[in-house]
């Protein structure tokens, strides 16, 4: 089957004023109908700019400079700004990371909730709109939900803003939702649900989600795959258990490594020594090899390509961890 | 709440009454009344009539007493130029004070919000360089200069518009005003257009500030994900936000156009009140000059009064949002 | 931590002296242009008697045949007048040098007794606080709702006019913005290690204030001192140009405005338009300077 999403060598690079930085350098990666893909990364690795990329919402001085975003077939890199904006919303959506500054203050949530579905089908009515709306709120678990349309967003807790935002999501039945760290400013037990919650909806809806988090444990209990980013580039991505289970790249291995489980209990966590380089200067080798326990010096001089590995799985390192 | 309303409500009866004390000895003390009042030439029984009929025989702190308890009646004394009660010529002259402020304002807001917004949306731009230019400049131009040029320039060299006076009026709903004749209209633009300058200014660069912060907060981000339009995301999303914290400034700032007015009113001639004060102070008119500076104060502690109740009405919500 | 930074930018002025200074200050071209201009302004003004062609208002020179003569004319005499002449026949060049002098004196002094006054009033309100404090701010707070124009007329209402009248009316209008940025800095000062230091050595209040808390609030004081007497010049303008200021004897930028004001409908318009744009000049330069001084002095702002 025809994956949904397509992305082929990504770069988006923002022309500042001290360089060129690289924020997302050549990634590819694909997302199946009604797939959920992990995109794992630390701050900074370019995880949110391919996000935004996709929709076409990234900020100047940043813009997509190749690469291909195939989308049913059609390259969002060469449409017209208008089609994009078309398939914002509609076909594409996203789930953005801090509930509390998504929703506008001082619009009240049907309002924000009509917009949605009126900008993309101006025949609907207002009053089918509300409908519909409404019946959004309540599938992601809103109670009252016909009250709960009248009011301002300050009036929500977190989690409740964040639902909203879900809700606004799936109101038109996108095909893909890109959720960029949908659950990170949620408390730990809102957390699980919204997880739980966004699972069981895509499966009802077939829609395909684009996971993105710096939290590995996260994707790794509801991704079918996941992509591991660093510094702008896809480093290891396959399987979820062939990469939890047997990570290649020294970096997955080293994220890991520092996720506290059940049998490492009483055993110190490991940690990654170093800081990433600057997306500005990087190094003409390896971007991970100042921090790598196993680098070479062949890592100093070129970038490992990617490597399709017997077990689906696509790695760029020359040295790859080897599983006991 | 209520012991907050009170009690600033309380302070405001005390600086009027303070103010009240200071224009009254103020006035009273300098300068010799019945040297100014009294035709040189009168008879001594025609002085001491004049002096009884104005009280001016009494002691200073008994006159006070009499003019609060007649001010609290409404009758601030009869004007020593039209021989007509202060307080009915000032009433009567309030209505195109009013008219001059509102316009004024309003040209502010319709001009100086879209102009800021562009300014802020495009802070790079010669357009906006040259806006902001001009709002430096709008801010340093003493009012009465501007004036005479918009004179020299629309009136006598153009003769485009009228430079004196209100022009014909009209009844509108019981509102006389000049807005509503075509003559009126071109009489009031050139004075309102003057009293704006300043405000416009203000406006100009509160929106541009407020853009510049606002455009960057993750609900426009949200609301291009949604797929909305530019328009409909600068018009509704951005521009709510911002005019709700402007027009509650500017609305509350409607006492510094009356007091500027004074400088407008004398340069148009626009039978205003602050063409009244001029005059009188030019004429020594007391009596004018104590009632138009009570019901100038009178104004302004009413205005100050509602900016402190407004304020701390909309703090629960500024409140909510600090602590989340 | 920012006002850590304020302080440190204000000392660092004091010890490596002007160079830094004007390295900072000279980064906008603007400011550096806007001091220039300012700078040539100032001179004219203190030197007016010497730079002027004529003195406008010595009698003998002024001749009422010469009146309302268009920019660029030239009398009987031979004498060219470069801005024309106004309704008595003076030069308008010379009365605009000398108005430039009358202009600034009442802004510069003004705003000097204004700065005195409100620096004393709001040190010594964040020294001492307590009901002291709250007295003298809330009527700062009083003073402040009320626009400057506002208090100038109904002072002038009450005193009538002239010269001591109209600077007695300009710094009653100011003070409370001195006394306002002079309470927040000194509040940030007094908690500082260095008054406690001064505090346990036993010395007196007044030297306390005066020779520790005081050096560190320079900054913001100036800054406010630069755009306060560009208000007050304009201001005073506006008061004279409505006949409420300054008296025909000492004829400032707004008198002459004022006076060319009646000739304007007759299309004489030099006699208005050039001390407008002598005032507009000096208005702009000296808050371009005074932008770019609170722009160094601002700690959000460093670099």
């Amino acid at each position: 089957m025809a994956p949904i999403l397509d992305v082929r060598n990504l770069q988006t690079h923002f022309f500042t004023k001290s360089g060129v930085l690289k924020a997302v350098d050549g990634v590819s990666f694909q997302i199946g109908a009604g797939e959920i893909v992990g995109l794992v990364g630390e701050s900074g690795s370019g995880k949110s700019i391919t996000g935004f990329s996709i929709l076409g919402l990234v900020d100047a001085p940043g813009r997509i400079v190749g690469g291909e975003i195939l989308f049913k077939g059609n390259d969002l890199t060469k449409l017209p700004a208008t089609d994009i904006q078309k398939m914002r919303g509609s076909r594409i959506a996203m789930i953005f990371q801090d509930p509390m500054m998504t929703l506008n203050p001082v619009l009240r949530i049907e309002t924000q909730m009509t917009e949605a579905i009126q900008t993309h089908d101006s025949s609907v009515s207002k009053d089918e709109a509300r409908r519909r709306s409404r019946d959004a709120l309540g599938m992601v678990g809103i109670s009252s939900p016909d009250e709960r349309m009248r009011a301002y967003p300050h009036q929500f807790s977190g989690g409740m803003r964040q639902r909203v935002s879900i809700a606004i999501a799936m109101l038109n039945r996108p095909d893909l939702i890109i959720a960029d760290e949908p659950t990170t400013a949620l408390d730990v037990t809102i957390q699980g649900q919204v997880i739980h919650e966004m699972q069981q909806l895509c499966r009802k809806t077939k829609t395909a989600l684009l996971w993105i988090t710096h939290d590995l444990a996260v994707v790794a209990g509801i991704s079918s795959r996941i992509c591991v980013m660093y510094a702008g580039r896809i480093v290891e991505q396959g399987p979820n258990d062939v990469l939890i289970g047997s990570p290649m790249h020294p970096y997955t291995n080293g994220l890991l490594g520092s996720v506290p489980s059940q049998n490492l209990r009483g055993q110190p966590l490991q940690q990654i020594e170093g800081i990433v380089p600057s997306l500005l200067n990087l190094p003409p080798g390896c971007a991970f090899e100042n921090r790598c326990g196993r680098a070479l010096a062949q890592c100093k001089q070129s970038a490992p390509e990617e490597t399709v590995m017997d077990d689906q799985r696509i790695l760029r390192c020359f040295n790859k961890v080897e599983q006991s | 709440m209520t012991a907050f309303i009170l009690r600033r409500s309380l302070q405001s009866i005390l600086v009027l009454f303070i103010m009240s004390l200071i224009v009254f000895v103020g006035v009273n003390l300098i300068g010799d009344p019945v040297d100014m009042l009294i035709n040189p030439e009168s008879d001594q029984a025609e002085i001491e009539r004049v002096i009884k009929e104005l009280g001016l025989d009494r002691p200073v702190f008994e006159q006070y007493w009499y003019f609060l308890v007649n001010a609290f009646q409404g009758d601030l004394g009869k004007s020593f130029v039209f021989g007509e009660p202060a307080l009915k010529l000032i009433v009567q002259r309030m209505p195109a004070t009013f008219e001059l402020a509102l316009f004024s304002l309003s040209i502010a807001v319709v001009f100086g919000i879209p102009l800021g917004v562009y300014a802020g949306l495009k802070p790079d731009s010669r357009v906006s360089k040259t806006i902001m230019a001009g709002s430096i400049l709008g801010f340093s131009m003493p009012t009465f200069w501007v004036g005479i040029i918009l004179i020299m320039f629309f009136s006598v060299n153009l003769g485009w518009l009228p430079s004196t006076g209100r022009g014909d009026v009209a009844t509108v709903f019981g509102i006389t005003s000049s807005i509503f004749t075509l003559d009126g209209l071109s009489h009031i633009f050139l004075p309102a257009f003057n009293l704006a300058l300043f405000k416009l200014s203000s406006v100009i660069r509160l929106a541009r500030a407020g853009t510049r912060e606002i455009i960057l907060q993750d609900y426009i981000k949200f609301a291009r994900a949604k797929g909305l339009s530019e328009r409909r995301v600068i018009n509704v999303h951005l521009l709510k936000n911002i005019l709700i914290p402007i027009v509650t400034i500017i609305g509350l700032e409607f006492g510094s156009l009356i007091a500027f007015s004074t400088v407008t009113e004398t340069v148009f001639a626009w039978p205003g009140m602050g063409k009244l004060i001029i005059e009188a102070i030019y004429n020594l008119d007391r009596p004018i000059i104590v009632a138009y500076l009570m019901i100038i104060v009178l104004i302004f502690v009413t205005l100050n009064l509602i900016v402190d109740i407004t304020y701390s009405l909309l703090d629960p919500r500024v409140r909510i949002k600090g602590e989340s | 931590m920012a006002e850590v930074t304020a302080n440190a930018q204000s000392q660092a002025y004091s010890s490596s002296g002007w160079r830094k200074f004007w390295a900072d200050y000279s980064e906008s071209p603007l400011a550096v242009v806007a001091l220039l201009i300012f700078g040539s302004i100032l001179f004219i003004a203190i030197f007016a008697p010497f730079v002027s062609p004529t003195n406008p208002y010595d009698l003998t020179t002024v001749d009422i045949m010469n009146s309302r003569l268009p920019p660029g004319s030239e009398d009987f005499a031979g004498n060219i007048y470069l801005l024309g002449t106004d309704g008595a026949g003076r030069d308008m060049l010379s009365s605009i040098f000398f108005g430039l002098r009358v202009s600034l004196g009442v802004g510069a002094l003004s705003g000097l007794i204004a700065l005195i006054v409100g620096a004393i009033l709001g040190l010594s309100a964040a020294y001492y606080g307590g009901r002291y404090e709250t007295f003298v701010m809330r009527i700062v707070d009083i003073q402040l709702s009320f626009p400057s124009i506002l208090m100038a007329l109904v002072i002038l209402a009450i005193f009538g006019k002239g010269v001591e009248k109209t600077i007695i009316a300009l710094i009653l209008v100011q003070w409370a913005y001195y006394a306002r940025a002079a309470r927040a800095s000194a509040l940030v000062e007094k908690n500082k290690e260095y008054v406690e230091a001064a505090k346990c050595l036993a010395l007196g209040d007044r030297r306390i204030i005066l020779n520790h808390i005081t050096p560190n609030c320079m900054a913001p004081l100036i800054v406010v001192g630069t755009l306060q007497t560009a208000h007050a010049i304009s201001l005073e303008a506006t008061l004279s140009f409505l006949g409420l200021g300054l008296p025909v004897t000492e004829p400032s930028l707004g008198l002459l405005i004022g006076n060319g004001f009646e000739f304007m409908y007759s299309g004489d318009y030099w006699i208005s338009i050039f001390p407008g744009i002598a005032l507009l000049i000096t208005i702009v330069s000296i808050n371009l300077v005074g932008d770019q001084l609170r722009d160094m002095f601002n700690p959000r702002l460093q670099r």
